[in-house]
């Protein structure tokens, strides 16, 4: 019933605005045009300046109320991102200033130069002198921004540190997959046809390959080590997807066929950010920046950022990916050694098999 | 050049203009019945007008879907039992929008908006329109080709519009329409039949715009009136030039896009595929070796040019409306016509920093920062160009110049983030959040809209007859640019909190979930910016038929030709000879006259410009 008040009263308000328009344009014609088109110049004109102060402040409140809620309100997680950083606020600086300047003129000059009886306006055509001016001026302010944009570019994009942790991370619809070297450092091979979720392969991982033995695969949260330098390669199971690391500054596409990367260097531990924003529902979020489907909202993964120890203590809890593909491979589910090598055989050679029949 | 050979022969009647004309000249033509006037006409003025009401049709339709799915950003926790009695199940499940639904507005509002209303409806009127009126032609080159170009755009409205409805909902992976996403009918709902006419209704549209850009450039090249030499052209004609060349050198790469996207989807190619693993129905798919960046390259090879093709109108009406209400020449007038061409020129040279992140290569990344930002320059030039136009003028704030200067404003403000987003090393973080949303909704959406005010607002006396309402414009104006900046100002921040864009909702993120009052905010305001647009449609229509009636020939004290036809033009423009043209278009204030229309020859003590 409101919502049939609430038309009622818009549809009213409607035939008001409407019924006063309609009225003022009959009382211009009686007043004569000339005239009322003069009084309504010197009200727009006067809105002009209204507008450019009321607009000025407007920034200054909504900057005040908003800022801390960006990132630029702390530092980035990332040593990469303290550029990206860096390079905000240059370009901050620079299009600020055009931006207060050309708006204040340009409202200005409309209040100023509103159509007066006195003031007949001047005839001026061109000047090569000012287009020269605003033409050298944006040139080199571009120029620095590019300089400064691309060395940071470069630094970033460049190839990730020797030791850099190595860490894959694949997309599907709707979520994120993680996979370890493990001991060997070193990913076994892996075939988009093998993938199978109901046998716990969900990567594609061929078990043919022995490096795939120690691979640890987990979902949903990736763990990494603070100030150790992380190379996420970044696959795509299905559709494109994004690697959206918002407290890092960083980004990158995860494209089915043609793997990608991107490497960062994290600065604070997942504890050290809950207490440095002293919110202790912190969690750095990987979110997908790249519509890929209905539940694209809700493709998120997150990143625990620790120490060390505290890494290696996790790691050493994970079993190879292996060992849920072929529990009984497990040397915790193992009784005897007996069966145990009967399986082998009998497993692998099951999965060669079936390599075979799917390429 | 001369189009007297081209001239209609119902017109060739040698009376000479008068000054005072009145509407019976309209009779002087050839017999037309309904269809031939109203439905398939061949005068370029009625087809600007199906232009038009189209394309507002499409603008409040678009902009509908905008309030439906602003609601579900900003009210996530309000039940609207009346919209899903309204819309059905699909769109809305226990009062609130589904996600699907949410995706199927978000890229519709999306693909209407970028190519039904603000490249046909904005170019396909004003091209329509000022071409033939502002050049001294009779029509355009083919007014048959330019009759089809509307009927080609049509049928495309009517098979987009047909796609809502079917059983699996319209297509609903964003209006760029990356595969594999759209090229996988298991991957959504809406890659399914609904992507299927959304690709037969682009290709339509492809048709549709290359039909009516050939005939735009060859009307401005060959079709100009005696002495109307390229240099003594309007800017609105450069501009729309410029446009035509754009889309036909653009959109064909686009159609090859879709039609190997087609062929992807149906034939069983591998053009954009490759390595994909389809969860929902448990298959591997056989297609090897494809790359779904390639489609990426051809999309964006349009879609960038097309951010042009939707500004450049805007860019050439704006100077034309503000030279003529700042009774003042346009400052730098071949500076204005340099810039639009290095516009057009670069537009072509920076697609690729739409792909700084999907894994492009960090050194071809690198090319297309330094030519991105070099588009600076040239929007630098025009900005510094229209403020030094407007010092010393004698400003009348009609409505279409409020709207001008709006446009300005708007362009200034959201040029100015395409630097931030331009530079990959600033893209890397802000890519596809709402600092993209804002960028773009400022500079090519509301920026453009404005234009189209503007150009409405200043040539509805010359379409119609009749006047628009002035208070009503002014209404329209104010609360549009405040309204326009209080929705897509606080974007910007969002942005800079890393909020992604397209998220059906926040609520279970720890980074995005503390704007829920500003969503709120944000989505009000929209709501009240669209209904003020409806204002504007009611005044556009009432006006059509009981607006005040223009009782002078050149109600804004107009340089340009088209002011020197009869007020209510007949099919062929002119009754009598087309003017001849003695001067360039902005002879405003010059030696103590008011103005000076381009037909007027020049007076033997008189300063050439």
């Amino acid at each position: 019933m409101s919502m049939f008040f609430t038309i009622a009263v818009i549809v009213l308000v409607f035939l008001i605005i409407f019924q006063i328009a309609k009225a003022s344009e009959y009382v211009s014609v009686i007043k004569g045009e000339e005239k009322s088109r003069k009084e309504q110049n010197k009200v727009n004109g006067f809105l002009m300046i209204a507008f450019l102060i009321a607009g000025l402040i407007g920034v200054y409140l909504c900057n005040k109320a908003l800022y801390p809620e960006t990132l630029l309100a702390h530092d980035s997680a990332s040593v990469q991102g303290e550029k990206v950083d860096q390079m905000l606020w240059l370009t901050i600086a620079i299009t600020g200033t055009v931006f207060f300047i050309t708006q204040i003129v340009l409202f200005w000059f409309n209040f100023k130069y509103q159509e007066s009886d006195k003031r007949k306006s001047y005839y001026f055509t061109h000047n090569n002198k000012l287009e020269l001016l605003w033409t050298a001026v944006p040139a080199i302010a571009m120029t620095a921004l590019v300089v400064f944009g691309l060395k940071n570019w470069y630094s970033f994009t460049g190839p990730a540190p020797e030791n850099a942790m190595q860490i894959e991370i694949t997309g599907k619809q709707f979520g994120w997959i993680f996979r370890y070297p493990g001991a060997d450092q070193t990913f076994g091979k892996k075939y988009y046809k093998l993938i199978d979720d109901a046998s716990s392969n969900s990567l594609g991982q061929d078990w043919t390959d022995s490096k795939n033995f120690d691979d640890v695969v987990t979902q949903a949260t990736m763990y990494c080590v603070v100030n150790k330098p992380v190379n996420l390669r970044i696959f795509s199971r299905d559709v494109i997807h994004d690697v959206g690391l918002s407290e890092f500054r960083l980004k990158q596409d995860a494209v089915p066929g043609t793997p990608t990367s991107l490497w960062f260097t994290p600065k604070y531990t997942t504890k050290e950010m809950k207490d440095k924003l002293s919110n202790p529902d912190f969690d750095y979020e990987i979110s997908c920046d790249q519509m890929c489907g209905n539940g694209h909202y809700s493709m998120k993964g997150i990143i625990k950022v620790v120490s060390q120890e505290e890494f290696d203590v996790w790691m050493a809890q994970q079993k190879p990916n292996y060992y849920a593909a072929f529990p009984d491979k497990d040397p915790s589910n193992q009784k005897s050694p007996m069966t145990a090598d009967s399986t082998k055989t009998t497993a692998s050679a099951a999965t060669k098999d079936s390599v075979k029949s799917k390429m | 050049m001369s189009n007297e050979a081209s001239m209609h022969a119902d017109t060739s009647i040698s009376v000479p203009v008068e000054v005072h004309h009145h509407e019976e000249h309209v009779h002087h033509h050839h017999h037309e019945s309904f269809i031939t006037k109203y439905v398939f006409s061949q005068d370029h003025k009625m087809i600007a007008k199906q232009f038009v009401i189209t394309g507002m049709v499409w603008g409040v339709l678009g902009g509908l879907m905008s309030v439906i799915f602003r609601l579900q950003l900003g009210y996530p926790d309000t039940s609207f039992p009346f919209l899903q009695d309204l819309l059905g199940k699909w769109w809305f499940e226990n009062g609130h929008l589904t996600a699907q639904a949410y995706y199927a507005l978000v890229t519709t509002h999306g693909t209407v908006l970028v190519f039904f209303v603000l490249t046909a409806g904005l170019s396909g009127t004003f091209a329509n329109l000022l071409i033939p009126l502002q050049v001294g032609a009779r029509d355009m080159a083919s007014p048959f080709l330019n009759m089809l170009s509307y009927w080609f755009f049509f049928l495309a409205s009517v098979i987009m519009l047909s796609s809502i409805f079917v059983s699996t909902g319209p297509f609903s992976g964003g209006w760029t329409a990356y595969p594999p996403l759209s090229a996988l009918h298991d991957a959504s709902p809406g890659s399914q039949h609904g992507m299927d006419l959304w690709l037969i209704a682009m290709a339509v549209f492809v048709v549709s715009s290359l039909l009516g850009g050939l005939n735009y450039i060859v009307t401005i090249l060959n079709m100009r009136t005696k002495g109307m030499s390229m240099t003594r052209l309007p800017l609105t004609i450069w501009a729309l030039f410029f446009t035509a060349v754009l889309g036909v050198l653009s959109f064909p790469v686009l159609l090859s896009g879709f039609i190997l996207l087609i062929f992807d989807r149906n034939f069983g190619t591998s053009f954009y595929l490759s390595d994909i693993y389809v969860a929902t129905t448990n298959t591997a798919l056989p297609n090897e070796g494809g790359n779904a960046i390639l489609f990426q390259h051809l999309f964006w090879f349009l879609g960038h040019p097309e951010v042009y093709i939707i500004l450049l109108p805007a860019l050439g009406m704006v100077s034309e409306i503000i030279s003529t209400n700042a009774r003042k020449p346009i400052f730098g007038y071949m500076a204005m016509v340099a810039s639009l061409f290095a516009i057009a020129i670069l537009s072509f040279l920076v697609w690729a920093h739409h792909m700084f992140v999907s894994g492009l290569n960090p050194f071809l990344g690198s090319i297309f920062v330094l030519l991105t930002l070099l588009i600076a320059v040239p929007s630098a030039i025009k900005v510094f160009n229209w403020l030094t136009t407007l010092w010393r003028g004698n400003i009348r704030f009609t409505p279409a110049m409020l709207f001008a200067i709006g446009f300005v404003s708007l362009f200034i403000s959201g040029g100015l983030t395409g630097i931030w987003l331009g530079n990959s090393a600033l893209d890397i973080h802000l890519h596809d959040t709402y600092f993209v949303i804002a960028h773009f909704h400022i500079v090519m959406g509301v920026a453009s809209m404005f234009g189209m005010f503007a150009g409405i607002y200043h040539w509805f006396p010359k379409m119609f007859g009749r006047y628009l309402n002035n208070t009503l414009g002014y209404i329209h104006f104010w609360i549009t640019i405040i309204g326009a900046y209080l929705i897509f100002w606080p974007m910007h921040y969002e942005g800079l909190a890393g909020m992604p864009r397209r998220y059906y909702d926040y609520s279970t993120w720890v980074s995005f979930n503390q704007f829920g009052d500003l969503n709120r905010f944000i989505s009000t305001v929209a709501m009240i910016v669209f209904a003020v647009q409806l204002l504007f449609i009611c005044n556009f229509f009432y006006s059509v038929f009981k607006g005040r009636k223009v009782t002078t020939q050149n109600p804004w004290g107009s340089n340009t030709l088209e002011w020197t036809t009869p007020i209510r033009p007949g099919h062929g423009n002119w009754v009598g000879e087309i003017p001849e043209v003695h001067r360039w278009p902005y002879d405003y204030g010059k030696d103590g006259r008011e103005f000076i229309p381009q037909n007027v020859p020049v007076g033997s003590d008189e300063s050439v410009h």
